[in-house]
């Protein structure tokens, strides 16, 4: 089948929300191609005013990673705009040239800060507070000028003003109303908010209209209405913003404040969608992300297919995210006629709290200084709860210490993301969550504003009680509540030989473990009886069951062993021979010195390696991977001992090892170091008659400088005391732990004292000789043993 | 819905091996007309059979690690009940499941016609 074509114009937070609820209803159905005006992955825009403010880099706040729209294989093109849509024949165009046609398309070009028409609005030094370009301005003028002055005190121009003040700037605040965030407060609060704010540092000049910003070519400072004026050398406009609907104006989209949308976010044009602050449902245009989110899902359900009521309107509420102030609105925040309030204002904790009842429903609520209570009022007023319900809960509140524990399981944590009390319970409980983090990555809550961050963690430790305390010990997985160590120590204690058996006796709470305890139980038991132990290869994840790398369209790739990066004509020629008859997808050279046949048809493997007849080079597995090597004293002008055939020898060695994580080495001649045995597992070094050992580098994802282990003269205490460093971290480590993180943890020093003891060095190397012993190259033993040919590379077919 | 209308099912009945050459506790990859199934032998000793095609990113099912009822895909972990094919929490979506039967010793799997 055909799959859509599916555009989406603005690579901004409402669109690709709408892209991901997508993806998770029909992962499959869709092209999909992005154009995004600005030359970054989808961020954060919330939390602009944290890059401001100089806590926060760009990379932090990125929501998606460029690697997330190629998993997904979406084509983006970043910093480039839509220029032209042709709504007849369906195609977009861009300012690059590029034409796309489209089965669906979705509009989602976010706002366009709203700029004063001001004479002098074009000079040098104006900006406004929108995108990450404008905080760089921002950034780059605090280090060359000294006074700010922020048009607009409402929620963006204070957290501008704060991150202008973070950046060394004096801020004066330019207001048109009487009192600060008149939209989102009311007047207690405002004032309250200022007199904060004032203490903070900032400069405030209300009921100020500005009518010019002065200067010649850089701006020098604004003048009001009134015929005061103050110096200013940036000047930020902070007054609003506008939906960005040009572009589907010019296309006879019908406009009006905003794109104007259906339930389903339908515009008037078939098969043009709007989403986010550029669309306008019902007569509102909503410029925060939880309404927008909630926009997305019911786009994406109806772009889907799935029956679903459409989006029906949200209830806004506020939160300001400057540090040291704590400010709430949401629903009514002024008393009319028909409302009556409860105010509570506690002057000596500075302090204030309004409710908004109407019809004896809460209609609205501000607070100030105290937000804890925000989260849990902004549910109760979308439900439309109660002034009862709502006293009694705050009875129960006062018995607890946190909100969350009155919080009912349907009401809202996460704001942005609508996630609710009982889903985040739902997935601690059921996936074992423990930290933030792992509740951030299962439910999304938390991953926009952040300002739930505190009720998650309350609701973490609320659900697992003493746990969420004792949670340091490190278990194996949630299958159990063992640690590495523990159960290492019963297998030795009580003598287990099979996963089954650890799992049964060690009373483990699923019923067959899962992919984190399966291969680190079976490694363990290799590790305590490596004579005994029968390799259970269901336990073994298709990497290591296959003895080959899979790749993302269900082919493998074969790395053939070549001991210290060192090969010869003959074997290149074979390799060629291979790769030619088995049509291979790619020939590579890797960055362990060796040759990767990538592309290979899961049936084709054990001819594969037949017709190559060399070792595996196990590629795959949690096991030694590679000794590279640099020339050495054989060819190199510097070379001071023979590191190619000491590579060698270590690779034959230590070949086919089960380690807990995988093991790399690197073996150079001199100080220069080419085969960087510096980011290595074990690194050798070769000096003028001596070789320098390292271990615990790493070159991956956490970069780690190796430590050096011992100076020795010889190959063979090379070997030795290699082999004493490994089988040390085999029976200590935990699976799954490389070298660098393990050497980290136990420290240097600690496993030099065990290495540099005699006797303890001979009996580790004996346990190393044990565990060296049973081992049988890989390919070869499929290709002898007729069942696990069949059992697992054997292609089926039935009628 | 359409209308309430009971559509006949027609089912065939595709032979896919033998019992004892299904590998335990691992799946097996079949391929059925243009379709590619995964079969399993528990080690409960039941056989179940699903759509060979991670709803995530096309991941072989076959291939994955299985823990009772459940297949976990090799690509990216993913954890998928054998019995109604449901993706489970975190992630969402199913894939397709297929009855069984085993009559000597043989194993049945029936693939509805349209
Ligand atoms: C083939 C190769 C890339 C290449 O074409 O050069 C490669 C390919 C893969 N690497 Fe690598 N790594 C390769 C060299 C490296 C190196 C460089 C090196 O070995 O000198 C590193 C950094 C050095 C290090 O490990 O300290 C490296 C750090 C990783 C990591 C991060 C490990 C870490 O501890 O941070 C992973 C992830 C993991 O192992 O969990 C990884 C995982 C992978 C996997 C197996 C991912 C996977 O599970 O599918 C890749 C398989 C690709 C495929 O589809 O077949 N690869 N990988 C290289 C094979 C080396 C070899 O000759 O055997
Ligand atoms: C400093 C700041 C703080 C904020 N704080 C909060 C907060 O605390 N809570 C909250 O809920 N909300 C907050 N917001 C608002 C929130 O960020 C927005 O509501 C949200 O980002 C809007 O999402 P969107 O997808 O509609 O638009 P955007 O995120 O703006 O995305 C639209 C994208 O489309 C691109 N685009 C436009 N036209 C085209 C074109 N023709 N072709 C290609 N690309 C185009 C734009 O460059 C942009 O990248 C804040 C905003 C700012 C600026
Ligand atoms: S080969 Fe290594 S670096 Fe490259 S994509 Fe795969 S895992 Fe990442
Ligand atoms: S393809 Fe199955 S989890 Fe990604």
């Amino acid at each position: 089948m055909q799959k859509k074509k599916l555009v989406l114009i603005g690579n901004g937070m409402a669109g690709i929300r709408a892209i991901e609820e997508i993806l998770k209803l029909l992962p499959d159905q869709f092209d999909i191609t992005v154009f995004g005006k600005e030359p970054y992955p989808n961020y954060n825009r919330i939390q602009l005013s944290k890059v401001l403010q100089g806590d926060t880099e760009i990379k932090d706040i990125t929501l998606n990673e460029w690697q997330w729209y190629e998993d997904n294989d979406i084509l983006l093109y970043p910093g480039e705009t839509v220029t032209k849509i042709d709504k007849e024949n369906q195609v977009v165009y861009t300012d690059k040239g590029k034409e796309t046609p489209y089965d669906h398309l979705i509009i989602a070009t976010g706002s366009n800060p709203f700029m004063l028409p001001l004479p002098g609005a074009d000079k040098e030094g104006v900006t406004a507070f929108r995108d990450i370009e404008d905080c760089e301005k921002m950034i780059d003028a605090s280090k060359n000028y000294k006074r700010a002055a922020v048009i607009g005190g409402g929620l963006l121009g204070l957290e501008a003003a704060r991150g202008l003040l973070n950046l060394g700037m004096e801020v004066d605040v330019i207001h048109i109303s009487d009192y600060l965030m008149e939209r989102q407060l009311d007047r207690p609060a405002g004032e309250l908010l200022q007199k904060e704010l004032e203490a903070q540092g900032m400069n405030f000049y209300l009921e100020r209209h500005t009518t010019e910003i002065t200067g010649e070519k850089r701006v020098t400072g604004l003048k009001f209405k009134d015929g005061g004026s103050i110096p200013a050398d940036l000047v930020v406009m902070a007054v609003g913003i506008r939906p960005n609907v040009a572009l589907a104006q010019a296309t006879g989209v019908e406009v009006n404040r905003g794109i104007v949308v259906n339930d389903h976010m339908e515009t008037n044009i078939p098969n043009i969608y709007a989403v986010g602050e550029c669309a306008e449902h019902n007569g509102m245009v909503y410029g925060l992300v939880a309404p927008l989110y909630e926009q997305a899902q019911a786009l994406a359900k109806h772009i889907c297919g799935m029956n679903h009521q459409g989006y029906k309107g949200s209830v806004l509420s506020t939160q300001l995210k400057v540090s040291g102030v704590d400010v709430f609105s949401s629903g009514l925040i002024n008393e009319t006629a028909e409302t009556k309030a409860i105010k509570l204002f506690d002057e000596w904790q500075n302090t204030y709290k309004k409710i908004i009842v109407q019809d004896d429903k809460l209609a609205g609520a501000v607070l100030f200084g105290n937000t804890k209570e925000g989260t849990k009022l902004k549910s109760l007023i979308t439900k439309g709860a109660s002034v009862e319900d709502y006293l009694e809960s705050q009875q129960a509140a006062l018995d607890d210490e946190s909100i969350v524990a009155s919080m009912t399981d349907d009401e809202i944590i996460c704001g942005c993301n609508g996630i609710s009390k009982g889903e985040i319970v739902h997935a601690i409980k059921t996936d074992g969550l423990s930290t933030l983090e792992e509740v951030k990555g299962a439910t999304n809550a938390s991953r926009s504003c952040g300002t739930c961050r505190n009720l998650v963690t309350d609701l973490l430790s609320e659900t697992l009680g003493d746990e969420y305390e004792v949670n340091t010990k490190e278990t194996i997985c949630n299958c159990t509540d063992f640690s590495r160590d523990e159960v290492v120590a019963e297998m030795k204690e009580k003598g287990l030989t099979t996963s089954k058996e650890v799992m049964n006796v060690l009373e483990w709470k699923t019923e067959e473990g899962c992919p984190k305890c399966r291969p680190a139980i079976n490694y363990y038991l290799g590790m305590v009886n490596p004579q005994e132990h029968e390799d259970e290869r269901e336990s073994r994840l298709v990497n290591e069951r296959l003895h080959a790398n899979v790749q993302k369209d269900g082919t493998y790739s074969v790395v053939p062993r070549m001991y210290g990066g060192v090969t010869n004509a003959e074997d290149l020629r074979t390799i060629a021979d291979v790769a030619d008859k088995y049509e291979v997808g790619m020939i590579k050279l890797t960055g362990g010195q060796r040759i990767d046949l990538l592309g290979v048809k899961k049936e084709d493997l054990p001819n594969v390696w037949k017709e190559l007849g060399m070792p595996s080079g196990y590629a795959y597995g949690k096991s030694v991977r590679t000794v590279k090597t640099c020339v050495g004293a054989e060819f190199c002008r510097f070379g001071t001992q023979d590191s190619t055939g000491m590579g060698i020898q270590l690779e034959k060695k230590f070949e086919g090892l089960n380690t807990p994580h995988k093991v790399k080495m690197g073996v150079s001649a001199c100080p220069r170091n080419c085969a960087e045995g510096g980011i290595k597992d074990v690194g050798v070094v070769g000096l003028d008659g001596i070789w320098e050992v390292y271990v615990g580098g790493n070159g991956g994802t956490e970069l780690r400088k190796a430590d050096l282990l011992v100076k020795v003269k010889t190959k063979e205490e090379v070997l030795e005391y290699t082999a004493a460093f490994l089988q040390y971290y085999r029976e200590n480590a935990a699976y799954l732990e490389r070298t660098s993180h393990y050497v980290e943890r136990v420290g240097i020093e600690h496993i030099k004292e065990v290495v540099n003891d005699e006797q303890l060095r001979k009996e580790l190397n004996e346990r190393m000789d044990e565990a060296l012993g049973v081992y049988k190259e890989p390919w070869n033993e499929v290709l002898e043993s007729g069942t696990t040919l069949k059992d697992l590379y054997e292609k089926v077919t039935a009628k | 819905m359409d209308g309430g209308i009971e559509m006949e099912q027609t089912v065939r009945k595709v032979l896919i091996g033998n019992y004892q050459d299904l590998p335990e506790s691992l799946g097996k990859a079949v391929e059925v007309d243009d379709k590619e199934l995964a079969v399993f032998r528990l080690s409960n000793g039941n056989v179940k059979v699903i759509e060979n095609k991670c709803p995530h990113r096309g991941g072989k099912l076959s291939e994955g690690m299985v823990s009772g009822e459940h297949v976990f895909c090799p690509l990216h972990d993913w954890k998928i009940n054998l019995t109604d094919g449901l993706v489970q929490a975190p992630d969402e979506g199913c894939v397709k499941t297929y009855k069984t039967s085993i009559e000597d010793n043989q194993v049945y799997v029936e693939i509805p016609e349209r």
